[in-house]
């Protein structure tokens, strides 16, 4: 095996601009890990690797002539098959965009090729973004490389399962309702939502609007403020986008000093229902903050629990009006056009043929949540409950600069074990989704290994709207010192595949 | 008694433009059930009096120069259509036989 899949993508990108080894080698090596590793976690829906290396040979070319790139040129990442890529099929993982090849570049993905990053793939995902496993989607299951059993989370368990198994120093994702920190939890590696409106919806393909926010997934801190920082910042496409200067997360993720911070820990997000190896660890990184020099204390969000009945009303109901766009029309799959049926018939043919289970149980729940009658009840109180958890995380930053939490009630869970029950999946998320409806910045880190089964087990780390620094900051002490603890990254005790 | 009526599914689903079978239609109305259940508990929260949040962050009205600018080209708007005529979109028809 290649050392260079070993290597950050920080070394990565020295090497390569020093001239000591080409994005095209780089690449070469990531594809060979690929070919190796794939039919085991089958992490990617889409590899195409003349493609790649031809990204990779263009930017060797543009440092040769002395172009000025960022210090990710050359550095390999795995893209989450939601962000729309030109040259690449683009398909969410549903069947009714099968061998879609949008007509232009997400940007998000025009960022990554700006800085030079060469696109090894699209990742896996649950269809259309909706799931905690990568079960949903409508290709195949991904699995996880700690245990090939499991799960590898969701939504973006593509993108977790990629950078855990060395397939890519890093990966994008997008996080709705803990789709990047819940994955990144259970396969033991950095994820990051940043603030919503601080990284560009523009070319992702849309499942909950005021919720979606693309985010890095990396195997350490620094790496994940790198791709953070090459991605995010102002887009005028992007109505929702916020026109201010990106935190500076680089800087942040290399001083990892927490002396006199003060941590909240967040009562509600513990006790039952939580697996006991999953509180050890947490209990332990708590203590490791205190340590550390931070001043820990017990902090109450009481409507933290209503988060996510509030999110299960909020995100269907979004979209179920956003996947209305799939009509079977302008572009996708076209059902039953047999020239006896009507437009109506053949789009009610198209969407049943094309969704699966989950999408199409989002998409009638919402228009439930939606419909007369009931709208004040359900997405009318949910909108409330949004408010509340917004002034509740308000008042709690009165009192600290971040909150911490478990980022995931368990380790992760079989394949198969809750993919006929909705609510035990919905469960996933349990902590993650307050971020998402308040808009905040919120990290997950690696904290250990679960006694009970030896699964990795994430911390979250919750900051308010553009204080993204604060949880690199966090992120990076607690990776520091339970580096030394532990001789190296918790990644070299996941089994070889 | 049960939050949702398997009619109720199946009105949702015409609504939804999801073709489901009966079978589909048992299966989905004893999710949602459940489903809308569970989701229920957000009546719990005492909030008569708070605003409603349609997004985490306050929204303000976002406008651009009113300029000429590249945009896609015939083909590449139409290079993912399932049929197309004459530079369009061609769809089934969208009105009844005796229109």
């Amino acid at each position: 095996m290649s050392d260079l899949i070993r290597k950050t993508a920080a070394e990565l990108g020295a090497l390569i601009a020093a001239g000591e080894v080409s994005a095209a080698e780089v690449a070469e090596a990531h594809l060979d890990r690929m070919a190796e590793v794939e039919p085991k976690v089958q992490a990617f829906l889409h590899v195409d690797r003349e493609t790649t290396l031809e990204q990779a040979r263009a930017v060797d070319a543009r440092l040769r002539a002395g172009e000025k790139l960022g210090p990710l040129a050359g550095v390999p990442v795995a893209h989450k098959d939601i962000f729309a890529t030109r040259d690449m099929p683009t398909t969410a993982a549903s069947k009714i965009l099968e061998g879609w090849r949008p007509p232009y570049d997400a940007t998000v993905t025009a960022r990554l090729r700006e800085a030079g990053l060469v696109i090894l793939g699209k990742t896996n995902l649950d269809e259309f973004a909706m799931g905690s496993s990568t079960e949903n989607s409508a290709y195949h299951v991904t699995h996880n490389p700690w245990d090939l059993s499991k799960v590898p989370g969701g939504s973006s368990g593509g993108s977790s399962a990629a950078v855990a198994a060395y397939e890519a120093p890093l990966s994008t994702g997008t996080d709705t309702g803990g789709s990047i920190r819940q994955p990144a939890s259970v396969t033991g590696i950095v994820g990051m939502k940043p603030t919503y409106g601080g990284s560009s919806r523009y070319g992702l393909i849309a499942f909950a609007s005021s919720l979606d926010t693309p985010g890095p997934f990396a195997r350490n801190v620094l790496d994940a403020a790198l791709l953070h920082e090459a991605f995010s910042g102002h887009d005028p496409m992007d109505s929702t986008s916020i026109d201010r200067p990106v935190p500076s997360v680089v800087e942040a993720a290399r001083n990892p000093d927490i002396a006199g911070m003060r941590v909240g820990v967040v009562k509600e997000f513990a006790g039952e229902g939580y697996q006991a190896g999953v509180l050890a660890r947490y209990h332990e990184a708590v203590q490791l903050l205190e340590s550390l020099g931070a001043k820990v204390v017990e902090v109450s969000c009481p409507s933290f629990t209503t988060a996510l009945p509030a999110y299960y009303l909020i995100a269907p109901s979004e979209c179920s009006s956003n996947l209305a766009r799939f009509d079977a029309m302008r572009y996708g799959l076209r059902v039953g056009d047999d020239g006896t049926r009507s437009a109506e018939e053949v789009m009610a043919l198209t969407r049943a043929a094309g969704f699966g289970d989950e999408v199409k149980r989002r998409i009638m729940l919402g228009t439930y949540a939606l419909s007369s009658g009931y709208y004040d009840a359900y997405y009318g109180q949910a909108q409330k409950v949004r408010t509340v958890i917004s002034r509740e995380f308000e008042a709690a930053y009165q009192q600290v600069d971040v909150l911490v939490s478990p980022t995931t009630p368990t380790t992760a869970f079989g394949i198969g074990e809750r993919a006929d029950d909705p609510i035990a999946m919905y469960l996933a998320d349990l902590c993650t989704i307050p971020s998402n409806l308040a808009g905040n910045a919120a990290m997950s880190v690696p904290c250990g290994l679960a006694d009970e089964d030896n699964l990795p087990v994430g911390l979250q780390i919750m900051a308010p709207v553009l204080a993204d620094d604060r949880c690199y900051r966090v992120g990076a002490a607690v990776e520091k010192a339970l580096e030394s603890r532990w001789g190296g990254p918790l990644l070299k005790e996941a089994p070889s595949l | 008694m049960s939050a949702i009526t398997r009619d109720e599914v199946a009105h949702l689903a015409r609504l939804s433009r999801l073709a489901l079978t009966d079978d589909e239609l048992d299966h989905y109305a004893t999710q949602l059930d459940a489903i809308i259940e569970a989701v229920a508990k957000v009546a719990e929260v005492a909030a008569e009096d708070v605003p409603p949040s349609s997004h985490a962050l306050p929204l303000t009205n976002v406008f651009r120069a009113d300029e000429v600018r590249q945009s896609l080209t015939p083909e590449q708007a139409l290079s993912g259509a399932p049929a197309v005529e004459d530079d369009r979109f061609r769809v089934p028809r969208i009105l009844g036989e005796e229109a």
